[in-house]
């Protein structure tokens, strides 16, 4: 899984990210129950958004007859008040849940890293420009700022991508900002400046190498974050309704009122899945934590293990 | 001082960024929001309504700068325009009557998870590896990975629809007249139970570690050893000792959330039709009722700014630390 996510072609600095630390870095997660459980879940729903045509072919929304039927053999998680089975709807909906969360996970990283390099890299007024922007951002109240967005964009799958994106950089940017900037203080920094490197080569190659964890663990927040402000803008109503996804299988359980009429089937498995890829995605964070901070790792004493039991 | 008022103008400039965007946004987005909104009223507006809307959404043929000073004007003077899907009431009257439901929701979840939380987090870490300190964390950190929505949606069906214990929908039962007597207080309060709830729920885990990890961190002072070592009782030393001390990150954090009781739980008021700002904000979205919305998401702007700026005065006064830099 954590290979998977390196390989995406979103930033040019992950073959150097992952250039030093690769082998032991895999092994040490591989090895990390947490990350182990983590790693395990996220295949699982990545093997079925890609199988999704396979084990449900044909349109999951189609509208059948068969409306409301409780789980059995034929339907196991039952059918929508329209008819549809809960089951195919609900790994469909992985395919856009997980393409909309991966790909704005991966694109707020990316601009936190362009935001938070720049602004640790050329400081002054830059930084300040910067710094100001973040926190406007920040403190914008997210998810009215979400709503507003996505009422005046036209409805669709780049809207809810772009909408997710704007509000969701700054965090990211505040996080990798203030990183870079211990780095940026390093004396093999000054060095590069010393001897005329680029200013792009410093920011790239010599100091995002070295933020490559909690590059990660951002990006792994960011995921999260665009799984579950996807789920929440679409459950509003506001994403793409023609789409398939857990947030709008959500948006139209409420919506045909399948808790006055008791169909708990319905809501209940995209929230779980929601919840799962979560938890997932958390619990690889933390082992990423853990084995590139050894401070946390190699401690027995229980006395001092309260951050990675805290986290 | 000098800290306040540079905070003063960070938030300022804050506050002009959402205001400009307020504005920005429909002069620049496809398509006309006014005839929309006509088509949707069905020939209800007046003609200078449809004049006065179109100013204000930008179908204007005055330059740019020009709409942008009176639009300005017209926000600081408190003047946000008529509700469409209310109409003719002002905007500024439609939220003012939302404002209050929203304010006792979020305000009421966010004392009942502070108090519970610090007090699970001081508890587990004043017994390291005991019963709450290993149960509690995971369970919560699951619990916090559902989306809040989904939880309030599952505390409806569950306590609402299956057990009936609690009222599903509004802040009070139809028909019933608002006034301050106990049965319309009590009616309120029920209503108020199941959101209020699972908001706890999902952020309790939040209070509860961040007081845990500060907690212990003061728990390793020598102060505390001393205090232990005078053969005080254990829970003195843990609430007057350790506690007080590890509680200024909790007030930060508490002054943080104020500013989010506002828009925060628009969600859960979605879920359960609870008549506030971010249950409005949604009717005036699909209303296509631009004025509302816009004068809302100026409001819970506002007011998360401004709870924002009086965390930063009280965190000097509990924090000199601050003021030195």
């Amino acid at each position: 899984m954590t290979t998977a996510i390196l390989k995406q072609p979103t930033e040019p600095t992950e073959p150097t990210a992952a250039r030093k630390p690769n082998r032991s870095f895999v092994h040490g997660l591989i090895t990390n129950k947490k990350a182990l459980v983590g790693i395990i879940v996220m295949l699982v729903f990545i093997a079925l958004a890609f199988l999704a045509p396979v084990l449900f072919p044909g349109d999951p929304s189609r509208i059948t007859a068969m409306a409301s039927l409780e789980p059995s053999p034929e339907h196991w998680l039952g059918t929508t008040a329209k008819g549809q089975d809960v089951l195919a709807l609900t790994v469909h909906g992985s395919r856009s849940s997980l393409f909309v969360g991966l790909t704005v996970g991966f694109a707020s990283t990316f601009i936190g890293i362009l935001v938070g390099l720049a602004s640790a890299y050329f400081g002054k007024f830059i930084d300040e420009a910067l710094s100001l922007v973040t926190n406007v951002f920040l403190l914008l109240p997210g998810l009215p700022l979400l709503v507003i967005l996505a009422a005046f964009l036209p409805p669709g799958l780049g809207t809810v991508i772009l909408v997710l994106v704007v509000t969701g950089w700054a965090g990211s940017a505040r996080v990798l900002r203030s990183q870079a900037l211990s780095i940026r203080s390093k004396d093999f920094v000054a060095a590069a400046v010393v001897s005329g490197e680029r200013a792009g080569r410093i920011m790239f190659r010599e100091i995002l190498p070295n933020m490559a964890s909690i590059v990660m663990g951002t990006l792994l927040g960011c995921v999260i974050y665009g799984i579950g402000a996807q789920a929440g803008l679409e459950f509003l109503g506001l994403g793409d309704v023609s789409t398939v996804s857990w947030g709008n299988n959500l948006f139209w359980a409420g919506n045909e009122g399948a808790l006055l009429t008791g169909s708990w089937w319905v809501f209940v498995p995209s929230g779980v899945c929601i919840a799962l890829v979560a938890f997932a995605l958390a619990l690889i964070n933390y082992a990423v934590d853990e084995v590139t901070n050894p401070r946390l790792r190699k401690i027995k004493n229980p006395k001092n293990t309260e951050r990675s039991a805290a986290k | 001082m000098r800290f306040i008022l540079r905070r003063l103008g960070f938030y300022l400039i804050a506050f002009w960024a959402s205001i400009t965007l307020n504005f920005l946004l429909p002069r620049f987005m496809p398509g006309d929001p006014v005839s929309r909104m006509f088509a949707r009223t069905q020939g209800k507006m007046q003609p200078e309504q449809i004049e006065a809307l179109r100013k204000m959404l930008g179908v204007d043929t005055r330059p740019l700068w020009e709409q942008y000073v009176d639009y300005m004007h017209n926000i600081l003077t408190g003047q946000m325009g008529v509700s469409i899907s209310r109409f003719p009431t002002p905007v500024t009257e439609v939220i003012a009557s939302q404002i209050g439901w929203t304010l006792l929701l979020g305000g009421t979840a966010l004392v009942f998870a502070a108090i519970i939380g610090n007090l699970l987090g001081i508890l587990a870490a004043w017994r390291r590896g005991g019963a709450i300190d290993s149960a509690l964390p995971p369970l919560l950190i699951f619990i916090g990975s559902f989306p809040y929505f989904w939880l309030a949606m599952g505390a409806l069906y569950l306590f609402g629809v299956v057990l009936g214990w609690f009222p599903i929908r509004h802040a009070f039962t139809d028909g019933l007249e608002p006034a301050f007597t106990w049965e319309f207080i009590g009616d309120v309060g029920a209503h108020l139970v199941l959101p209020a709830l699972t908001i706890v729920l999902v952020s309790i885990g939040g209070w509860m570690l961040g007081m845990r990890n500060t907690m212990i961190a003061t728990n390793a002072e020598d102060y505390i050893t001393m205090a232990e070592a005078k053969g005080l009782r254990p829970g003195r030393v843990m609430l007057r000792y350790a506690a007080r001390n590890a509680m200024l990150p909790s007030v930060t954090s508490f002054g943080m959330s104020l500013g989010f009781v506002v828009g925060g739980a628009m969600l859960t008021e979605v879920v359960f039709a609870y008549p506030g700002v971010g249950y409005q904000l949604l009717n005036a979205v699909q209303g296509l009722d631009y004025p509302l919305m816009q004068g809302l998401f100026l409001t819970i702007t506002a007011a998360v700014l401004l709870a924002n700026f009086l965390v930063d005065i009280l965190y000097v006064r509990l924090d000199p630390r601050v003021r030195s830099n």
